[in-house]
């Protein structure tokens, strides 16, 4: 019980924090919109090859917000080295609350973010280029992506405890995002890629997220892909999120 | 209220293991006010962050505030109050914001913790700032908040760790007399200073660190009597004041004489307790046809202290922290020292 008692204290905490400032949450959206403004109309005529049938928005909405959810989440850690640095991290070690509960506070918090970070998206393409999404399919990709923001930002914050400078969490962060990205098949289906290029591509759990997402959009239930992605995305959000638990948990940290 | 025995904590480095803190024993009473003095990297604040259960011993015991370090971390954090040195506070928190998430973490209620934060705003002359951003606190209303956020859950028990570093003068008298009031209602206080005038002002009792050992222990007087005694200057320049030698001599006899130090026209005498020595040292000297020009009494001051203890004076030992050192007689390993386990840190 009090253990989602401190985790809602630090979650309403951060959220509070956030409405205070919530420019970088426009901000963090401003770079998804511009790719499916200046990005997206591009795959319209590139037709079957793409997938997704009479409707390429269908398959690029879901991998721009897996994108949002990756790179969105990935910098949280550069809050908390701020955070780290003004001595409140500490402040709040110091207290009976659980340490695993400090660190989920912000997780929660980043995901609600990342919630309506992404529903702004939808809404976007919804509106400007008419992708009609399964409704019942759109609210599981949703909470998928929220899954993939848990994870990242555990990561991220885990990171940051390690590594307690933004320099150093900066390349950390660009060396593992832009292959995850790479091998995810968020820009263009990995159905484009040779043979070699898609086996790697099934090692990064991000490829099996991007692709159920985009079974769900297309209300397509029965896909293999929904199942896949949905365990490994849970697998991996819950493997983070105990790294990230028990690297709070660790002195010095 | 605090009972340590054998802390001591080894960091790994790239260039080696470095013994921050090589065994010491603590023992703080119920509403004391504990000082922990000496130069930056004596091992203070690491002694404090094991107090505070924010690193874990590599050997020794403590039991802080009724719960054992090693077996009940939470339980000791529960009863515990700490300010750390660097600040607690963020640019963009709003005052009363911070204050009542601390206490609610701290398990009060939210009524509890607004009223707590309501009278501790009050008390530390921080009225009419609640929903203030801390980026707009002058530097000593900033401090005064870093130390309600270490009060406001009311703990028995509170570690300061260099509360007045880089406050100005007056901000710092301030704050020494919010620590005093603190006092004044039951709350055991444990501080850390590199300040001798503080240590000397605020505290009941005062530890001396340096080089990560406890060299000296006792009440600021005692630890000034015990190391120094008092200096009583002589002024000889007086035509009737006579020699250098005579007066060590009729002063020897009159008064218990630890050492003595003549320079030109001026002597130092080195005594047991200078107030009672004035008067029969003047009878003597009067005795002995010598009128000296002018006697000041003077109590060492801690600097004298820790010169006498370490060969080094605070200021050098600031401006030149020599970690290397070792002295056998200051780094002998405790009994306690040796059973070194390692505990999780939950």
């Amino acid at each position: 019980m009090t253990f989602l008692r401190d985790t809602a204290l630090v979650f309403a905490a951060q959220l509070r924090d956030n409405l205070r400032n919530p420019l970088w949450v426009i901000i963090g959206l401003m770079q998804p919109v511009l790719y499916l403004v200046l990005f997206g109309p591009l795959l319209e005529n590139l037709g079957d090859e793409f997938g997704g049938g009479d409707d390429p928005w269908l398959v690029f909405t879901p991998g721009m917000l897996t994108m949002i959810a990756l790179f969105g989440s990935a910098f949280v850690g550069f809050n908390m080295i701020v955070e780290l640095r003004a001595g409140i991290i500490e402040r709040q070690r110091v207290t009976p609350a659980s340490r695993g509960a400090l660190l989920l506070g912000r997780v929660g918090k980043d995901m609600v973010v990342l919630l309506v970070q992404a529903s702004l998206l939808t809404v976007v393409a919804v509106l400007a280029f008419g992708l009609r999404p399964d409704p019942a399919g759109l609210v599981l990709a949703l909470l998928l992506v929220a899954l993939v923001a848990a994870g990242m930002s555990s990561a991220s914050y885990a990171l940051a405890l390690r590594t307690r400078s933004e320099g150093s969490l900066a390349s950390l962060l660009n060396t593992f995002s832009v292959p995850l990205l790479l091998l995810s098949g968020i820009l263009l289906p990995m159905t484009l890629a040779p043979r070699w290029l898609e086996t790697l591509a099934t090692v990064n759990p991000l490829s099996h997220t991007v692709d159920a997402a985009r079974a769900l959009f297309a209300g397509d239930f029965g896909d293999s892909e929904v199942v896949v992605g949905s365990v490994v995305s849970i697998a991996v959000a819950v493997l983070l999120a105990v790294v990230g638990a028990r690297t709070f948990r660790r002195e010095n940290a | 209220m605090i009972t340590a025995r054998g802390l001591a904590r080894t960091f790994q480095t790239r260039t080696g293991p470095v013994e921050a803190v090589r065994g010491v024993d603590i023992d703080v009473a119920d509403g004391e006010i504990v000082g922990l003095l000496g130069p930056n990297g004596a091992g203070k604040t690491t002694t404090l962050r094991m107090l505070t259960t924010l690193i874990t011993p590599t050997a020794g015991d403590a039991t802080i505030a009724g719960h054992d370090l090693r077996l009940d971390p939470r339980g000791v954090r529960s009863g515990i109050g700490y300010v750390p040195q660097g600040g607690s506070t963020g640019d963009d928190g709003v005052v009363m914001d911070e204050l009542i998430l601390q206490a609610r973490l701290f398990r009060l209620s939210k009524a509890d913790a607004r009223r707590s934060a309501t009278e501790l705003l009050g008390s530390l002359d921080l009225n009419g700032l609640d929903e203030r951003t801390c980026k707009q606190l002058s530097g000593g209303q900033r401090r005064r908040v870093d130390i309600a956020l270490g009060l406001v859950h009311r703990p028995g028990l509170v570690f300061l760790d260099e509360p007045t570093t880089g406050l100005d003068p007056q901000s710092r008298a301030n704050l020494w007399d919010h620590i005093r009031d603190l006092r004044a209602r039951g709350t055991t206080i444990v501080i850390t200073t590199h300040y001798l005038d503080e240590a000397d002002a605020l505290c009941d009792r005062i530890l001396v660190m340096d080089h990560g050992t406890v060299v000296a222990e006792g009440t600021p007087d005692e630890l000034k009597r015990r190391i120094s005694g008092d200096i009583i200057t002589l002024d000889l320049d007086h035509a009737d004041a006579g020699d250098a030698e005579t007066v060590v001599r009729v002063a020897e006899k009159a008064v218990a004489v630890r050492s003595s130090i003549a320079e030109h026209g001026r002597i130092h005498l080195t005594v047991e307790h200078g107030d009672q020595s004035v008067i029969p040292l003047l009878r003597a000297l009067d005795g002995a046809g010598v009128t000296p020009g002018a006697l000041t009494v003077k109590r060492p001051s801690l600097d004298d202290v820790f010169l006498a203890i370490t060969g080094r004076s605070l200021r050098d030992a600031e401006q030149h922290p020599d970690p290397a050192r070792t002295d056998p007689a200051q780094t002998e390993p405790t009994e306690a020292g040796a059973a070194a386990t390692s505990s999780p840190n939950h």
